[in-house]
């Protein structure tokens, strides 16, 4: 197997342009978590031309919803979120300079294309491993939106973030290249 | 007539929904290693190593194994010949999720379907109750994580389609859901019944253990097709390719209506949660 690439946040052009599908990569850092109401939240923000809980530019947001933390442990069971219902606001923060986001699942068109405009990757963490992905994350505290539970926005610092680049600076995406390798099908 | 008290239930429903979020099946684990052995990709050899690794540190550090803790799903097979005493089984039931989901450090996903304000103890838990011969009170916890539910799908089918239409309309299922539902997955099939019932026959199918095909031989031949057909996609552990798309595939049937052909998938992924007890 090839090595993993290790990357420090915030994210610059020339940390992610040279990312290619199925790449490891071992992120470290400050990154922010985030899924439906709070991207929501952002875009309406964004929209009305307010400020917003942190800077976007070079971030990179993951889409989880984590489970409470048990008595001194930085946050409880902690993977990814199925990323599509992000999609309709990822392009307006990547706009604003968002350089990376975690997910799982496929993106649209419109996010693949916005990746390769602004010089953004899209990183998938292996879903349902929310225990192992635990691991590398040392802290976690929350900065906005804590009405929200699950679904507040917190800062996180990873050590080895354990991930794989699903959509380049290209356009390409690991989903159709990895099923084009594999399948099995007669055509028809 | 033998009695029950509903303390016992809310003790018992509280423990299997800890259990079911932090210890992942044998048959799972078992189906894993399996999958391990049989898969040609080496990136999907790490992400199923990647799974197992998951399994043993949410056993051994007593944290769930996905953030998704699920929506609770509770089957209740009730004895006939049992009294529930002490005050109502279905506020009991709701009392054992609403004290696992705290006690246990588990995500309360249930909100409001449009203001999304989340009601704080992962309540109401959608129950099936069914009555049965005997005086026992069988209990299974299922939490259901909302990526792979989400995949489901419904069809009612013309009946001319036949068996071919059925299994068509099962791969294409899992082909629209490639790497959303966090394969490999379990393919939960309901054929038959109304509408209802062919959803409710696909998620109990998901209750049975793997590598036990259906007793009755032709619905065993065709779990074993369609199976051998999902894991032709090439869709793979995560999505990013490899022979190991669903680790079973687990299909029910009853009698329909001669104007219908219903039919249901409930797609699970590898997070195979389901733990109950027998009261």
């Amino acid at each position: 197997m090839e090595e993993p690439i290790r990357l420090e946040t915030p994210l610059t052009d020339e940390d992610v342009e040279p990312l290619r599908i199925g790449q490891k990569v071992l992120l470290n850092g400050v990154i922010y978590t985030g899924r439906d109401a709070a991207h929501k939240r952002l875009a309406e923000r964004i929209q009305k031309d307010l400020p917003l809980p942190f800077d976007l530019n070079g971030q990179v947001i993951y889409y989880v919803g984590p489970t409470p933390p048990k008595p001194g442990r930085p946050i409880g069971s902690a993977g990814p979120t199925t990323s599509y219902r992000m999609d309709p606001y990822a392009p307006l923060l990547l706009e604003r300079g968002l350089k990376g986001m975690i997910g799982k699942g496929k993106r649209g068109k419109d996010v693949i294309e916005a990746l390769r405009r602004y010089k953004a990757v899209y990183f998938g963490a292996t879903g349902g491993a929310g225990a192992l992905l635990a691991r590398s994350i040392v802290h976690s505290e929350i900065v906005a939106y804590e009405d929200l539970g699950p679904e507040a926005i917190r800062r996180l610092i990873v050590r080895d973030f354990p991930v794989t680049v699903i959509n380049d600076v290209l356009g390409q995406d690991l989903y159709e290249a990895g099923v084009r390798r594999y399948r099995r099908e007669s055509p028809g | 007539m033998r009695e029950i008290h509903i303390q016992e239930v809310t003790q018992v429903v509280k423990r299997l929904f800890i259990k079911a979020n932090t210890c992942l099946g044998e048959d799972v684990q078992t189906a894993l290693r399996k999958a391990m052995e049989k898969e040609s990709s080496p990136t999907a050899r790490e992400v199923l190593q990647e799974i197992l690794d998951n399994a043993r540190i949410a056993r051994d550090e007593e944290v769930p194994m996905c953030q998704d803790t699920g929506l609770a799903v509770v089957f209740v097979e009730m004895g006939q010949d049992l009294r529930v005493v002490g005050g109502s089984l279905y506020k009991a039931i709701q009392e054992g999720v609403r004290q696992g989901y705290q006690e246990g450090y588990l995500r309360k996903s249930a909100c409001h379907p449009f203001t999304r304000a989340n009601t704080g103890d992962n309540t109401p838990a959608v129950i099936h109750l069914e009555l049965v011969e005997g005086d026992r009170l069988k209990i299974i916890a299922v939490p259901k994580g909302g990526g792979s539910e989400n995949m489901s799908g419904l069809k009612m089918l013309t009946p001319a389609v036949g068996k071919e239409g059925v299994m068509d309309y099962v791969v294409e299922r899992v082909r629209e859901a490639g790497p959303n539902p966090c394969p490999p997955i379990v393919v939960g099939v309901g054929i038959g019944g109304t509408f209802e019932k062919a959803a409710i026959l696909a998620k109990r199918a998901l209750l049975r253990p793997l590598g036990s095909p259906h007793p009755d031989p032709e619905l065993a031949a065709m779990e074993d097709v369609l199976l051998e057909r999902i894991n032709r996609l090439g869709i793979g552990p995560q999505g990013y390719g490899g022979n190991t798309t669903a680790l079973s595939v687990h299909v029910e049937m009853m009698p329909c209506h001669i104007a219908s052909l219903p039919v249901a998938v409930n797609i699970q992924c590898h997070a195979a949660r389901h733990q109950g007890a027998v009261l």
